[in-house]
């Protein structure tokens, strides 16, 4: 079994909800709020709403997008919103680009609807993380694996979404290992591929897991 | 004048891991392992009674067996200071401020009384409510991290009594609040902290179905047959005659029972008048049940939710709504209305069905009746919610957050 030169550092991170200064009660404030927010708002509402609840699979993608649906009853918006993937973002500067986009695109459309009150406000928040290492490493597939089985869903959602900002690049930590320490590129793309919007964070460590058993049992 | 709280010890973090999983305790414990007898105070106005003193007696524990050396003190004060909080706390929720000007001078004077008597020396120091708020005028310097913990909903304050708070509010280094629609503007920075329910506790822990059915038939509910339940004091903001027609909707679609369930009708007049009003327009219905339950009730209250098909809330006004938060950890289907921090708790048709009229409230009942496994998947989804933000597990995680947090920034 391969050993790798680097082993793999297990962490966590834990986040604390600041409360930020903007707020929405309409479309065009949202799209307000979408330009003056800090990247931590952003990174708040797309990336760690995937964690927060990430025991739903169905329907659910991003705050904003559940704020059009929910409380502005816009569907429309609410679908074009909820089908950004956060994969495809290297920059939460992108990312912020496209929501604003399709929510200012809306409001030029639609500018009676961007002006009607919402149910509810959409309070910005910003996430503010602190990394823990945790006193987990990994040289090998085995120990790998095993660590694994030790994660808490924060240090899940750490290294496998969180971890394409820190990156740069459109993988995760763990593929990112497997691929460059272990050689194992094969291996890296499937986890790579595991669909976060339709699995639970549970459910998709499970088949990281299985994926690597099998590689084990192979 | 202020007393040290004596920690009690009864329950320990690894009881938690049936509930959370071994990671996320272990988690717990790495977080901690940076705060070792850091020291931290936590002071408040009441050893018992109330949420807050309810929430601190068991995150208190939890925090001290992860190492931080911790302190909960007391602050105390004759009738005359009560009654200035008293109002304090009404009006901070919006209603008028009668008592005369020189009762703010008696407030700090009380405030002061009780510095003679505390060592705010802790590295961390968490100031629950407006009660000792003033406080942070022992303050000498930075090196320590003073927070203003807030559990009330400050969202529309009476100016008198804000305008008197905020400038002692403002020398804090943060704030924490329960919810973006009850903080203010502040120059400090402000966090979000839910409150939480201990799901160790007497009115959440598990229960054999022997005792739910049991406690059921006690009060003369048929088990057997459907039961929509709302747990709540007597009071007109709860709604209960609301509940109660919105019932008597249902009950032409489905057979099923009413449970109101709540205290605070024998030492309140005006819970007795609502009491009143509600029995009369239950009249005479066999499948109404009130229950004026006394305050140490907590395992019957957790053998009604458990017992009960529906949850509902229909709450005019509401602070966070615990309530709405037990009912979710039990699984249960819930009802409730979109006001304060409930639609924190209830993603519509994720977690739970908010509704905004009496009707609404029948209708999502009755939808949750004909579709069974759909109230099942939400009772699912809203204990899931529960278990990631809710728990006072949860609590513990983000006090050692922030303290991370401070300790880096220094």
């Amino acid at each position: 079994m391969k050993k790798a030169e680097q082993p793999f550092q297990f962490k966590t991170v834990s986040y604390l909800t600041r409360i930020a200064n903007e707020v929405a009660t309409n479309l065009t404030q949202l799209k307000q709020g979408l330009e003056a927010c800090s990247d931590t708002s952003i990174f708040n509402h797309t990336f760690q709403t995937l964690s927060t609840y990430h025991f739903l699979t169905r329907g659910f993608s991003n705050d904003f997008a559940q704020w059009a649906l929910a409380s502005c009853n816009r569907p429309e918006l609410a679908e074009h919103l909820a089908s950004l993937d956060i994969r495809d973002y290297l920059s939460l500067a992108e990312l912020r680009a496209d929501l604003r986009r399709l929510v200012a695109e809306y409001c030029e459309q639609n500018p009676q609807q961007a002006e009607q009150s919402a149910f509810e406000p959409f309070y910005f928040y910003e996430a503010i993380g602190v990394e823990v290492p945790l006193q987990l490493e990994a040289s090998t597939l085995r120990e790998f694996r095993d660590g694994l089985k030790k994660l808490s869903h924060a240090a899940f959602h750490f290294h496998f979404i969180a971890s394409r900002l820190r990156l740069q690049l459109r993988t995760n930590d763990f593929s990112y290992w497997l691929e460059s320490c272990l050689d194992l590129g094969a291996l890296a793309r499937r986890v790579n591929r595991i669909d976060i919007y339709t699995n639970t964070l549970e459910s998709a460590l499970e088949r990281i897991i299985s994926l690597v058993e099998r590689e084990l049992d192979s | 004048m202020s007393e040290t709280m004596p920690i009690p010890l009864l329950i320990r973090l690894d009881d938690y891991t049936p509930v959370l999983g071994e990671p996320e305790v272990a988690e717990l414990r790495t977080l901690a392992s940076r705060l070792q007898m850091r020291t931290v105070q936590m002071v408040n106005s009441t050893a018992m009674g109330g949420g807050v003193a309810e929430m601190l007696n068991r995150l208190i524990p939890i925090l001290q067996e992860l190492g931080l050396a911790i302190r909960w003190e007391v602050i105390t004060g004759g009738n005359d200071f009560y009654e200035i909080t008293k109002a304090f706390h009404n009006a901070l929720h919006g209603g008028p401020y009668t008592m005369p000007p020189e009762s703010f001078d008696t407030f700090l004077a009380y405030n002061e009384q009780n510095l003679l008597r505390l060592q705010m020396e802790a590295e961390f120091i968490v100031i629950h409510d407006p009660q000792p708020v003033a406080l942070i005028r022992t303050r000498r310097d930075h090196s320590a991290h003073w927070i203003w913990r807030c559990h009330i909903d400050l969202s529309h304050p009476n100016p008198t009594v804000w305008g008197f708070l905020e400038p002692w509010v403002n020398r804090y280094d943060g704030a924490i609040f329960s919810s973006a629609e009850f903080a203010r503007h502040l120059p400090i920075p402000q966090y979000l902290f839910y409150p939480s329910i201990d799901p160790l506790s007497e009115k959440n822990r598990d229960l054999e179905p022997e005792l739910v059915r049991s406690t059921l038939e006690r009060f003369g509910i048929d088990p057997q047959r459907t039961i929509l339940t709302q747990i709540s004091r007597f009071d007109r903001l709860k709604d209960p005659l609301g509940v109660v027609r919105a019932f008597q909707i249902v009950k032409r679609y489905f057979d099923c029972q009413l449970v109101l369930a709540g205290g605070g009708a024998s030492d309140d007049p005006e819970g007795e008048a609502v009491l009143a009003e509600v029995r009369e327009a239950v009249g005479n219905d066999p499948d109404v049940h009130i229950l004026n339950l006394p305050p140490w009730s907590a395992t019957e209250i957790n053998a009604l939710q458990r017992g009960s098909t529906v949850i509902i809330q229909k709450s005019l006004r509401e602070g966070f709504g615990l309530t709405v938060t037990e009912g979710l950890w039990k699984s249960k289907p819930v009802v409730a209305s979109a006001v304060g921090g409930i639609p924190l708790q209830i993603i519509h048709k994720h977690t739970g069905l908010l509704a905004h009229s009496i009707e609404g409230t029948a209708y999502q009942i009755r939808f949750l009746l004909s579709n069974p496994a759909i109230a099942e998947r939400l009772g699912q989804q809203g204990r899931a919610y529960v278990r990631e933000h809710f728990l006072i597990t949860s609590s513990a995680r983000r006090y050692l957050t922030l303290f991370l947090h401070v300790l880096n920034r220094r």
